[in-house]
């Protein structure tokens, strides 16, 4: 059948070797990608002419930014595959990566409120990425929290879930109204990217830490994947084994 | 589905669980009462915590209605399904053959019209009383009435969501707190608009298409909860 | 209901770590009560509760003349009445009223229908005081009214005969072996004995 492969790729001990090989293929290029982004961002790009060096924290800023809402999609989308087709190892990823995503969000916020202080006078001025992002976290501790709400880990797999995917639905309706709001009050608002103008020497740099951070979460989702497994496994005989080895 | 001649139709069962919730919440109708208490309790504190002075109280009006507005829904939701999950109800609901879906907006619409629907009529009463000039104040029951709607649903999925976790206040609210934003920012701002005399129904479609979004999707989230948390 | 057959096969269930349910099989026909005993703990009611399709079974299938249940779950649930460990009534209201609010979820009931029910389980006496201020076996027998009000082949009775007294525990076997003479089926989960005619009934023991 069609379907073996499919449950052979469900199947856990498969998952925690699988998950295992494929650590070091995200994490070398990861490693690689930051440290070039870094010297390509830190040193190499030349100084904004408005932001001067201010600018150069949107390295680290950026990335973290488009992480914490491609953590939350997956965290949805696995969440619902694993609702729809009963598939524990969605559940699984589902788990190991709202905790990365957490952090990324709050990486976020930190960045952004230290770029803010040169930028705005301020730490916090309720620019309005920065406040989706903050609604962002706390759907996130939401989660995290309705997770931890249950002891018997299937049913906080399932029902948290469904958390997932209704907060899928809602992030660009909060987004959206409060961008509504902020184009209200004409609040303080900084241009993230020099959009078209931005030079090659500033853009590649960026565009190889989106990579970097992007494999990068590969690497934790992993190294993540393999401990919940093992978590939710504890009592399988292929567990004592691989631990013993 | 059921060709059974027997079984009351779709209209009938809505009348029987909205004439059900009504008669219970009658007899007790206390917890009726305390969400509303609690919304005219916070709309208070402003004028003692900030000035008893009506100009300046006008200024922060649709801010405190609408946030006193949110927390005392929150309030209500703690009766929505506890009881009917605890004797077993909604086991019973679940394993009628009926649309659980259809049963469970059924007693979403009843709890709306037993906690929305009387915060939406108190929402002018506060607003008078925060200096909101009497011209405005169907721009504010307007506002509350139809962003209690989204309120209902959003915390009828919290509510379910939390079903099975015992003393789940603080976490329902950082459940439904984040979703209800949008409802916050777009009545806060029918009301401001209403206020200033000026034409505020674009913020009312906002909140009438987030009603209608929220009718169509939160139903099946609450019933996909709700069966979850029997299991 | 000649085909009412209720079957389950190799019906394993996990609780977490716990593996409740077994490879669990039974099969019982119209006109047959099985009786589940077991140690608490053996998993009754996680049984019943797999059976009526709220718990969902990580292997095997159940099945109702001939089709997987969980092909059409609805209309399975439209042929079984299920009673949990407590009965499933609202403190506030009468037991008419109970009656009136939960078995007409499923089915257009007559003042007179109800009257007969309440007769029946030897409530009518105590119908229209609230719940709240009935005894834990009156309570018990209000939702005995409920389950003959409902008219439906299968039964699922957890517990039944808990807090009734050796006429109430009568009045359940009663029930019972009406119930199967029109030709429907019963699963009861039960510590005491089922005072149930001897030729209907069957026997699971579930281990710990």
């Amino acid at each position: 059948m069609a379907w073996t492969w499919f449950h052979r790729l469900a199947s856990p001990p498969h998952i925690y070797r699988t998950a295992g090989r494929l650590t070091p293929w995200f994490a070398w290029p990861a490693a690689l990608l930051i440290v070039a982004g870094l010297i390509g961002g830190l040193y190499l790009a030349p100084p904004d002419y408005q932001q001067g060096d201010g600018y150069r924290i949107m390295y680290v800023h950026a990335p973290s930014a488009w992480l914490s809402l491609m953590v939350y999609t997956i965290v949805a989308v696995a969440g619902g595959i694993g609702l729809i087709w009963r598939m524990k190892v969605a559940h699984a990823v589902a788990a190991a990566s709202a905790p990365i995503g957490a952090s990324f969000t709050l990486a976020t916020l930190v960045t952004g409120s230290l770029w803010g202080k040169p930028m705005w006078g301020t730490y916090w001025a309720w620019d309005p990425r920065l406040t989706s992002e903050l609604i962002l976290f706390f759907m996130y501790l939401g989660y995290m929290g309705l997770r931890a709400a249950f002891e018997d880990v299937q049913r906080a797999d399932r029902i948290s879930a469904v958390l997932a995917v209704v907060g899928l639905v809602d992030v660009p309706i909060v987004h959206y109204s409060v961008v509504w709001w902020n184009s209200l009050h004409q609040g303080p608002s900084v241009m993230y990217l020099g959009k078209p103008t931005m030079p090659p020497s500033m853009l590649v740099p960026l565009l190889v830490m989106f990579l970097g951070f992007t494999l990068f979460f590969g690497a934790v989702l992993m190294m993540r994947l393999r401990g919940e497994v093992l978590l939710r496994e504890r009592t399988a005989t292929w567990v004592r084994e691989a631990i013993r080895t | 589905m059921s060709e059974d001649p027997q079984a009351p139709s779709a209209l009938a069962l809505a009348r029987l669980m909205l004439t059900r919730d009504l008669k219970l919440a009658s007899r007790k109708a206390s917890q009726l009462v305390q969400p509303l208490a609690f919304f005219a309790i916070v709309i208070t504190l402003f004028p003692l915590a900030v000035t008893p002075e009506l100009a300046k109280l006008r200024h922060i009006a649709p801010g405190v209605v609408w946030a006193a507005a949110l927390l005392s829904s929150l309030l209500a939701l703690e009766f929505l399904f506890r009881d009917d999950a605890q004797d077993g109800t909604l086991e019973q609901y679940a394993l009628s053959g009926r649309s659980l879906t259809g049963l469970l907006i059924a007693k979403t619409a009843a709890h709306w019209l037993l906690t929305g629907l009387p915060l939406a009529l108190m929402a002018p009463l506060a607003g008078a009383a925060l200096g909101i000039p009497n011209a405005a104040l169907p721009g504010v029951l307007a506002s509350v009435t139809i962003g209690t709607v989204t309120l209902s649903l959003i915390g009828a999925v919290g509510a379910a969501l939390t079903l099975g976790v015992r003393r789940a206040g603080a976490l329902l609210s950082l459940l439904t707190l984040p979703l209800e934003i949008p409802v916050l920012i777009f009545g806060a701002r029918a009301m401001k608009l209403a206020i200033a005399a000026r034409p505020y129904g674009a913020p009312l479609t906002l909140l009438a298409g987030l009603a209608v979004l929220g009718l169509t999707l939160a139903p099946l989230a609450v019933a996909a909860a709700v069966r979850i948390n029997l299991e | 209901m000649s085909d009412s057959t209720l079957k389950g096969e190799n019906v394993h269930l996990w609780r977490g770590d716990r593996h409740v349910l077994r490879g669990v099989h039974f099969s019982i026909t119209g006109g047959h009560c099985l009786q589940l005993t077991g140690p608490n703990g053996a998993g009754k009611t996680t049984l019943l509760r797999t059976v009526c399709g709220l718990s969902y079974p990580e292997e095997g299938r159940i099945s109702w003349r001939g089709t997987d249940v969980r092909a059409d779950l609805p209309a399975f649930h439209a042929q079984l009445a299920y009673l949990g460990h407590e009965p499933p009534l609202k403190l506030e209201l009468t037991a008419r009223e109970n009656l009136h609010y939960w078995v007409g979820v499923r089915r257009r009931l007559s003042k007179a229908g109800i009257d007969e029910a309440l007769e029946r389980v030897g409530a009518a006496r105590w119908a229209d005081r609230p719940v709240r201020t009935l005894s834990a076996g009156q309570k018990r027998r209000a939702a005995l009214a409920g389950l003959t009000l409902m008219r439906v082949p299968l039964w699922l009775l957890d517990e039944p005969t808990t807090n009734l007294d050796t006429e109430g525990q009568r009045l359940v076997g009663r029930l019972i072996d009406e119930h199967l003479a029109e030709g429907g089926l019963a699963i009861a989960a039960v510590h005491h004995e089922l005072t149930v005619s001897a030729q209907g009934l069957r026997r699971l023991e579930l281990q710990l």
